[in-house]
């Protein structure tokens, strides 16, 4: 029953805690920093554009930042400045020593330190995400680095990419298939990728999406933002 | 356990973040004046013989004060004087960089007094003096954190040669053991020079990789470049 709550009238009590949207305080007062977002995968399956679309998606509502992986002042970082849909003050790159998988497994600090300085100049920030170089199949982002991580595989890789598996495919919290508007051109069953993909992860969530079709990727951000908010998420 | 830990600070798997510099090696390829495994030695033994001297006589001597327990104003004037043996602002940022990533590391694996002393006078503390101060801490002698400073300063460097050029890892890993009685060389000089006033502590110079560094620094604003340095 609602409770009245002294001036006369009252409130429905809601416990859907998605239908008031995401608390823009959260990640920082559960982790004590901003959450971190690890957006990784192999080379040209489309991260920086999932990167960009989740700026241009959460950019208004979160305070978040993004850490690339990449060749400095290059490509992708170059590429989310002039997107527009960052302030380039809140870009940093990293640079990997020609091997993005120590960068953002093996030895994190370069990763960290870059994390670090964008906390440090934008206090209350709520979200950073952290794009590696493209890699191959066995790379994944160190519990160290990323509190949760986005594995992103695309359909022009073949439909055979989810069933070889590797742990970015096994074990990231959300697997993207990218470019699924190409399936057809490319000769790719998303049938059998998809079945696959979710043989590979069990309960594992899994979507799939065209950027051309649906440029701010709503199902990730949506994942992205029930992770941010989410009561009962809990983050490693 | 004196072993494990120079082992350990002198494993590429050690997380301190020397995996993204090269140590001038990216910018002496690109140039093309290091093109295989025998120019890859000479770059590497000149190497050794200037900033991987000053590297050694370095971590010699924070090894040694760590053992004396210093007074904290100790710290800030061994990094002074190592600022002021580094002339090139570039390889500054890059030893501070390496330095800061291994006290993240070190403070984890051998937390002590004297780290704590060296960060309270410095937050970046150059990367000799932290391997000098964390080598110390797990009881080795000056002599040995000279050894680590003085492999690592050939180590980083032949590896990113491998990645970089494409060398015969083996034949390269041969010229790396070749060097050991160099190393042997310059930590036996480091050590006993370890305990002497930190202005008085040698000073050998490396021009031409002062110079690498400044480029190589430039040319990121200009081309690809896949190292810090």
């Amino acid at each position: 029953m609602p409770p009245d709550h002294g001036h006369g009238h009252t409130h429905e009590v809601d416990f859907d805690p998605a239908s008031a949207g995401p608390d823009p305080h959260a990640a920082v007062s559960r982790l004590g920093r901003p959450f971190r977002l690890g957006i990784g995968g192999p080379v040209g399956s489309g991260k920086t554009a999932l990167t960009a679309a989740l700026c241009r998606a959460l950019g208004a509502e979160v305070r978040l930042a993004v850490v690339t992986n990449d060749i400095y002042t290059t490509e992708d970082a170059d590429f989310l400045r002039s997107a527009g849909v960052l302030d380039p003050d809140r870009v940093e790159a990293v640079q990997t020593g020609a091997c993005p998988h120590t960068a953002i497994r093996d030895d994190i600090t370069a990763n960290l330190d870059a994390v670090e300085r964008l906390e440090h100049r934008h206090p209350g920030l709520e979200l950073v995400i952290v794009e590696s170089g493209g890699d191959n199949l066995t790379a994944v982002f160190s519990r160290g680095l990323a509190d949760d991580q986005i594995f992103v595989v695309d359909v022009a890789g073949g439909d055979k990419v989810p069933r070889k598996g590797g742990p970015g495919v096994t074990t990231a919290d959300l697997l993207v298939i990218n470019k699924v508007d190409l399936a057809e051109r490319v000769g790719a069953d998303m049938a059998v990728m998809l079945a696959d993909a979710h043989r590979m992860r069990g309960e594992l969530p899994v979507i799939a999406q065209s950027l051309t079709e649906t440029p701010n990727a709503p199902d990730v951000s949506a994942w992205v933002r029930a992770r941010l908010g989410g009561p009962g998420q809990d983050p490693r | 356990m004196t072993g494990l830990a120079v082992l350990a600070l002198a494993d590429a798997r050690f997380p301190g973040g020397g995996h993204v510099h090269s140590g001038g090696v990216e910018e002496a390829a690109a140039r093309g004046l290091l093109t295989d495994v025998p120019s890859l030695r000479e770059f590497l033994h000149g190497r050794l013989r200037g900033a991987g001297a000053v590297q050694a006589v370095f971590a010699a001597a924070a090894a040694h004060a760590a053992h004396r327990a210093v007074p904290r104003g100790h710290w800030a004037v061994l990094d002074a004087e190592l600022d002021a043996r580094t002339p090139s602002p570039a390889q500054r940022a890059a030893s501070r960089a390496q330095g800061r990533g291994t006290v993240r590391s070190g403070t984890v694996a051998w937390p002590s007094a004297a780290l704590d002393d060296l960060i309270a006078a410095t937050p970046r503390p150059h990367h000799p003096i932290v391997l000098g101060v964390l080598a110390a801490t797990a009881g080795a002698a000056p002599r040995e954190a000279a050894l680590t400073a003085g492999y690592l300063a050939i180590s980083g460097p032949s590896s990113a040669g491998v990645r970089l050029l494409g060398l015969d890892p083996m034949a390269v890993n041969a010229v790396v053991a070749d060097f050991a009685a160099d190393i042997a060389g310059i930590a036996d000089t480091a050590a006993s020079t370890a305990g002497a006033d930190p202005a008085d502590l040698p000073a050998p110079g490396s021009p031409a990789l002062d110079l690498l560094a400044e480029s190589h620094d430039r040319h990121h604003q200009e081309e690809v470049r896949l190292f810090a340095s």
